[in-house]
């Protein structure tokens, strides 16, 4: 066990795999193949009774496949002992699951107990997971769970199941019974937490809100785990690959578009870039190769810091540092496309800067931007209707 | 004679007498709880299994004490050994049930979650299963105490130890001199040890049961 998190994700590979309960009856996984990639959010989504928790429940070995396999990492999931393999995985559930008889550090304290590793190293990194999912050391280490809001249980949740640093989370339904406002906090906690972790998440959900905010690759599933469409978000709102999962989504594509389309998943912008100490003849000289009046300053740890324009440093010396125009906002790449207008709006310039992880630069975003997203979905949806059209007729004339 | 000068005068034999009682009963809660917890775990994860172990228990439950204990003078003859036998018998339904019932209606989604995060068959019974249940494990082992509580004073029928000597001998002779404040004093004794063992599992309630399921 590290003291810090370090263990990134791994891929998991999916190969053929078939459950059957009964020999006769209909396959709950119906020779299923899906690769998860490493350090990504992927929502298993479906309605109920369409295998996805089945489905995940194959990962950890908690329900046997009857055939194909399971590759996590470089490692056959049956190559393991199962009690050791689901030691290696974070498992969360709906309603968080702790044990009701254990105080929260000792909940969070299970698996590194199995791993046996020593008292004092377990205590400190209790200590780390819940500042890490953000409870208060002192106030929640030696409370019951029954002391908990359901929030804060799930929160426990999510500690528990990295305590042993794992690579792979699995997680089922694990805000489905949490009020509306706690399970949009919790979710944007968890993006947060998986910039920083890294880790291959799996997700079961059958709300599909839900998926869109979460995942980096949603798969629509149908009865027996069959795969409707598997892929991001943005591509499942834009191009639906089936009436089935058209069904699904519902209506009101385009305002879901901006509600749950990451500024990350949007091409981004790029503009001239300055460091903190060049000076106005070195400033110019960038300025006068872009094809912006405008350049921004980037610090040391790449950090955007301010803009200087072409007019601000006409005729003045200095650093970029001191003739910047300090930035006010910037917006995270985790952001959606609503957040990020909502974001335009207020700032004073009309280009933001997107960051990623502790401020890092990634690009720009502005109001065109994103009008030009609503006009490729507007154009995509257009062609597939008529694309549709002539289908139908097809068939019609066939008759 | 009324009955504290009969208590001062055979103060010493009831003494005796009194903790011979107390120590016949809790060794016989010993055996009970550990065969009946163990008849509980062995067999609440199949229902046949586990109804026929209540059935079973609950069989023996109605024989009444006077004639078990005289059925078991046949092969284990007088003294200790029936007594003991019998008193284990009649005490294991209830904890057999309550561990039963316990087990099972430890949450199935805690059990979930506590494979899913790697823990053995064993662990999970230990570190989950019977820490949950344990209240309700307890409360058959209180009810089992006040079973065997009053049936072992019968044992005197089989010459066992304890209370029921008092209870027997003035029963035999009643109308006699100090005949009634024998069985009183029998009497007496047994319902103030049945008070203290239950105060005493109150105590043990108390501290072997988690804060976090505390009712």
């Amino acid at each position: 066990m590290s003291d810090t998190s370090t263990h990134t994700g791994v891929p998991i590979e999916l190969e053929n795999v078939t459950k059957q309960y009964t020999s006769a009856g209909l396959a709950a996984v119906d020779d299923l193949t899906m690769s998860i990639p490493a350090g990504k959010i992927v929502v298993l989504l479906g309605p109920s009774g369409c295998g996805k928790t089945t489905t995940m429940r194959l990962i950890n070995r908690l329900i046997e496949p009857t055939s194909g396999r399971i590759m996590i990492g470089d490692t056959d999931a049956r190559a393991q002992e199962p009690n050791e393999l689901r030691r290696g995985i974070g498992y969360v559930i709906q309603q968080a699951g702790l044990f009701p008889h254990m105080t929260v550090a000792t909940n969070i304290a299970q698996v590194p107990q199995m791993r046996r590793c020593d008292k004092q190293r377990i205590s400190t990194r209790v200590d780390e997971l819940l500042e890490l999912v953000g409870l208060d050391v002192a106030q929640f280490r030696g409370r019951y769970p029954r002391q908990l809001s359901g929030g804060q249980q799930q929160r426990v949740g999510v500690a528990r199941a990295l305590a042993a640093d794992p690579s792979v989370l699995l997680m089922d339904e694990p805000f489905g019974a949490l009020d509306p406002i706690t399970r949009e906090r919790l979710q944007d906690e968890l993006l947060r937490l998986q910039e920083e972790l890294g880790k291959t998440i799996v997700f079961v959900t059958h709300d599909i809100d839900e998926a869109l905010r979460i995942g980096d690759k949603i798969a629509i599933l149908n009865k027996g785990s069959k795969i409707a469409q598997y892929a991001s978000p943005a591509e499942i709102l834009a191009n639906p690959a089936s009436e089935y999962v058209e069904q699904f989504i519902g209506s009101g594509s385009a305002m879901r578009l901006l509600n749950f389309s990451k500024v990350a998943d949007v091409e981004l912008g790029q503009v001239a870039q300055v460091g903190p100490d060049d000076d106005v003849a070195r400033i110019r000289e960038t300025i006068d190769g872009a094809d912006t009046p405008y350049a921004l300053v980037v610090d040391g740890d790449r950090r955007p810091t301010g803009w200087v324009t072409s007019d601000g440093i006409e005729g003045r010396t200095g650093t970029a540092d001191e003739l910047a125009t300090p930035i006010e906002t910037t917006i995270p790449a985790r952001a959606t496309l609503q957040e990020a207008m909502e974001g335009l709006l207020s700032a004073e310039n009309d280009v933001v800067p997107v960051t990623r992880g502790h401020g890092e630069y990634l690009g720009v975003v502005s109001l065109g931007t994103i009008q030009q997203e609503l006009a490729d979905l507007k154009e995509r949806q257009k062609e597939r209707r008529q694309h549709e059209r002539v289908g139908a007729a097809d068939g019609g004339d066939s008759a | 004679m009324n009955l504290s000068e009969y208590i001062q005068s055979r103060q010493e034999l009831l003494i005796f007498e009194f903790l011979q009682h107390a120590s016949m009963i809790f060794q016989c809660l010993v055996v009970a709880t550990i065969l009946g917890v163990a008849i509980g775990i062995a067999t609440y994860r199949n229902p046949t299994l586990a109804s026929f172990a209540t059935g079973t228990a609950g069989v023996i439950f109605t024989i009444p004490a006077l004639a078990l204990l005289g059925l078991l003078i046949v092969p284990l003859g007088l003294g200790v050994a029936p007594t003991v036998t019998a008193l284990v018998l009649y005490g294991l339904l209830p904890i057999v049930r309550n561990t039963i019932l316990g087990l099972q209606g430890v949450d199935r989604v805690l059990v979930d979650a506590a494979s899913g995060i790697g823990m053995s068959r064993a662990r999970i019974l230990l570190r989950v299963e019977l820490p949950m249940a344990w209240p309700v494990i307890l409360a058959g082992i209180r009810v089992s105490t006040q079973l065997t509580m009053g049936i072992g004073a019968i044992a005197a029928y089989a010459s066992g130890p304890g209370l029921g000597d008092q209870i027997f001998s003035g029963l035999s002779r009643i109308g006699g001199a100090g005949a009634l404040q024998a069985v009183l004093s029998g009497i007496i004794g047994v319902v103030v040890l049945a008070l203290i063992f239950d105060a005493v599992f109150v105590l043990i309630g108390r501290f072997t049961t988690s804060r976090g399921i505390r009712v």
